[in-house]
């Protein structure tokens, strides 16, 4: 039957600029160029282009532009391009329609409709540049009271990590992206004094030496989970639940599981590994805590829990239980929080967005009277240093980044990731691409991305005449709403801009 | 609490069996006490009056002879009994309740009672046996791996959600307290999900009982031969007559095993 799939992207080749060196052939994996020895020219195929622009990059005479295809068929609001193809593919195939990164769809950014407080006149801004800014973060339970004996103040009894920054990279499994980037991740979180995650997906023996700058992950596949994995790491992650598909497992194809991921994740080579939708013996906040306190007892009470859920509807009331049970960092990944594969479908339209979730959290625990029982760190689409203070202000302690970190190391947003061809070696497993991430150079792009973010997160709080990320968390006084209605307002508990 | 080593022992060696009793005693506490004294050396333990202390057994890491280590808990443990363990062995003079060997990696766990549900979830190694029944959600996601193969063996039956996701490792069922076999008190949705490891029931399994994914077949020889080898091990351990360890190790069995690797492999559009 034939279709009529438009090709989503344009190719444009200058012929006068070609030389014919094949360079595009070879970076594209995904098959779109062909040399025609008899014309002597390269020929393409548009609807094989994802879009990532690795070939108009890497051409030595720029002779390449990827366009996105402003072909179209007859323009409607409710029929859109996207909604036509993806069932037209479904038709063709009968299958759930996968896609990778964040959702990409208008739902209402809510960090662009909130703006920072600046001190004027009556409260002296800061210069970072010539008085110290802290941005220590500690994570974990905090003491109800604070207990000074004989002019000492007593140590926390609770286990803590300490970041220099507010900004850890978000859990992406060794499986899901390439060993080269997954080892960058672990390197630039340790030489930058913050924490990485494991994802699900195990821990290679020879990375233990990251160890103090590792969270590993408790997932409902348990794969790669042992005492010694558990007890290298600086803390624990039970992960219930993922922004990007929330209330859904993970699913590693077979092809995937090469034999260096087979002995991280503890399966053999070529089965598939999937994660179950829930943990089975997590049916209840009652058997949360059994975990919770099972993972205390491997570490000997020494590392602190982390419990990370997606923001759903009723997100407050299941952290409340989660503190409950005995998390001592809880974790809310927001509907646009980012994924290796997912349902569309899911990505898309289940969740809800985080900053609403991530003011909702913090105002139910502070109500309740249990907000210093446990950190609260959010992830899902944050896009700058920011959305990352607007975060805080809105309570978060910390946030766990992932997309950006991928971008820090060459990622284009293209969405491909669920095929295994990323064709920037990021989130594949074929040798021959995942060479193109140099981990030297790649823990250098994360580590300048952290440094800038930082420095930029002390600016702000200079021109707030704040000198401590202490003094901004949940600090909503900060922020002003603008082309918010009321209800938002509320939930996100800040004003109105001039009010 | 107390622990009182139960031989005389001359000055300068480690006594060999030290018995606990455990009677209100937070679980914390008690595990710690297990641990600090096998790290002293301590490899036998007899802890009384078990009730309801949970994760026995999932603090004793970075032991060197952890392997060697044997405790006996009398009573009724809480949950998590052995959960990531890696090496010890536990036996239980009673029942244990949920998600007993919860994620363990190796070591054996033998229960002269029943067990609770969730029994061995996501168990990559070592050895289970329960003299009784299980319940509910027991061997979900069993996983192997090299010479790493986790085996739980039940004397009596299992409950609803048997052996779903299980991606590699054995389970056998004895069905020992019914008169006759199949029988209605079978499990049902067994194996939903299941691309690796095998499950070997006494006795025949109605497919209205078993996840698409499940295939049946007689087992071969060599499995055969593994089922006797662990139905004389439920025998040893359990203390069973001779006569009816005679009619186990020759009774038919059949085997359920994952039709695919790949269950889900064809989900998916493009």
């Amino acid at each position: 039957m034939l279709t009529s799939l438009l090709p989503e992207f344009s190719i444009r080749r200058d012929e006068d600029r070609c030389i014919q060196c094949r360079v595009c052939e070879r970076q594209c994996s995904f098959g779109v160029f062909s040399y025609d020895a008899g014309d002597n020219v390269m020929v393409h195929r548009e609807d094989l282009c994802v879009g990532c622009q690795r070939c108009a990059v890497l051409c030595p005479t720029n002779a390449l532009t990827i366009m996105y295809n402003e072909y179209s068929y007859k323009p409607n609001w409710n029929w859109t391009r996207e909604y036509i193809q993806d069932l037209k593919k479904q038709a063709e195939t009968g299958g759930v329609l996968l896609t990778g990164m964040g959702d990409d769809k208008p739902h209402k950014i809510y960090w662009d409709h909130i703006l920072i407080n600046a001190s004027q006149v009556t409260n002296p801004s800061i210069d970072p540049l010539r008085e110290p800014m802290e941005l220590r973060t500690f994570l974990g339970r905090k003491p109800d009271r604070l207990e000074v004996k004989d002019g000492v103040l007593s140590p926390n009894e609770y286990p803590n990590v300490v970041l220099s920054t507010p900004i850890m990279f978000a859990a992406m499994s060794y499986g899901a992206i390439s060993y080269n980037c997954f080892y960058s991740l672990a390197r630039a979180a340790f030489e930058s004094g913050t924490l990485f995650n494991t994802g699900e997906g195990g821990w290679p023996r020879e990375m233990r030496k990251f160890g103090s700058a590792t969270i590993v992950q408790c997932a409902s596949g348990r794969f790669g989970i042992d005492l010694e994995y558990l007890n290298d790491a600086a803390a624990v992650e039970i992960k219930i639940g993922q922004g990007a598909k929330p209330g859904i497992g993970g699913h590693l194809p077979g092809e995937k599981v090469s034999e260096h991921i087979s002995q991280t994740r503890m399966i053999p080579a070529g089965s598939d590994a999937i994660s179950p939708a829930p943990h089975h013996d997590i049916y209840s906040i009652e058997d949360l805590q059994m975990l919770i306190h099972a993972l205390k007892e491997a570490t000997d009470y020494q590392k602190p829990i982390f419990v990370k859920i997606s923001a759903v509807h009723n997100a407050p009331a299941i952290a409340s239980g989660m503190v409950r049970a005995g998390a001592d960092i809880i974790v809310i990944d927001g509907l646009r929080g980012g994924t290796g594969a997912a349902p569309k479908i899911l990505r898309d339209n289940v969740g809800i967005p985080i900053e609403l979730a991530l003011a909702a959290v913090d105002t139910r625990l502070r109500k309740e009277g249990i907000r210093n029982r446990a950190s609260l760190v959010i992830a899902g689409g944050l896009r700058n240093s920011s959305d990352v203070f607007k975060a805080i202000a809105l309570g978060a302690d910390a946030v766990y980044i992932g997309t950006p970190a991928l971008i820090a190391m060459g990622c284009t947003m293209c969405q491909k990731c669920y095929t295994g061809k990323c064709a920037w070696g990021l989130t594949t497993q074929d040798p021959y691409l995942t060479k193109r991430v140099n981990p030297e150079i790649a823990t250098t792009c994360l580590k300048n991305l952290l440094r800038a973010w930082s420095l930029e997160l002390k600016e702000l709080l200079g021109c707030g005449g704040i000198n401590s990320i202490e003094s901004l968390r949940g600090n909503r006084l900060q922020l002003r709403g603008i082309g918010l209605e009321g209800w938002e307002l509320e939930t996100l508990g800040i004003r109105g801009a001039g009010q | 609490m107390r622990a009182v080593a139960r031989k005389h022992v001359p000055p300068g060696r480690v006594p060999s069996t030290v018995t606990i009793d455990a009677r209100g005693v937070h679980h914390k506490d008690l595990n710690r006490r297990i641990r600090s004294l096998a790290l002293e050396g301590h490899d036998r333990f007899e802890v009384l009056n078990v009730f309801g202390q949970r994760y026995f057994g999932t603090n004793l890491w970075g032991i060197e002879n952890r392997r060697d280590i044997r405790i006996t808990v009398h009573g009724t443990p809480g949950s998590d009994l052995g959960a990531f363990m890696d090496g010890p062995s536990i036996e239980v003079k009673g029942n244990v309740q949920d998600a007993t060997g919860n994620t363990m990696n190796a070591g054996l766990i033998v229960v002269h009672g029943n067990a609770g549900d969730v029994l061995g979830y996501g168990m990559r190694g070592g050895e289970i046996y329960v003299r009784g029944n299980v319940g509910y959600r027991v061997g979900i996601h069993m996983k192997e791996y090299r010479d790493l193969i986790p085996t739980i063996v039940i004397g009596g039956t299992t409950q609803d959600f048997f052996g779903e996701y299980m991606a590699g490792g054995r389970i056998i069922v004895l069905n020992r307290f019914i008169p006759e076999i199949p029988d209605s008190r079978q499990s049902y949705f067994i194996g939903t999900g299941m691309h690796g490891g095998s499950i070997f029931i006494r006795g025949q399994v109605d497919p209205d009982r078993m996840g698409a994914e499940v295939g049946v077949e007689e087992p071969d020889r060599e499995e055969s031969r593994l089922i006797r080898h662990f139905v004389d091990g439920y025998c040893r351990h359990f203390n069973i007559g001779k006569e009816e360890a005679r009619t186990l190790r020759e009774a038919r069995f059949c085997k359920l095993h994952a039709k695919s690797q790949r269950p889900y492999g064809k989900l998916y559009a493009y």
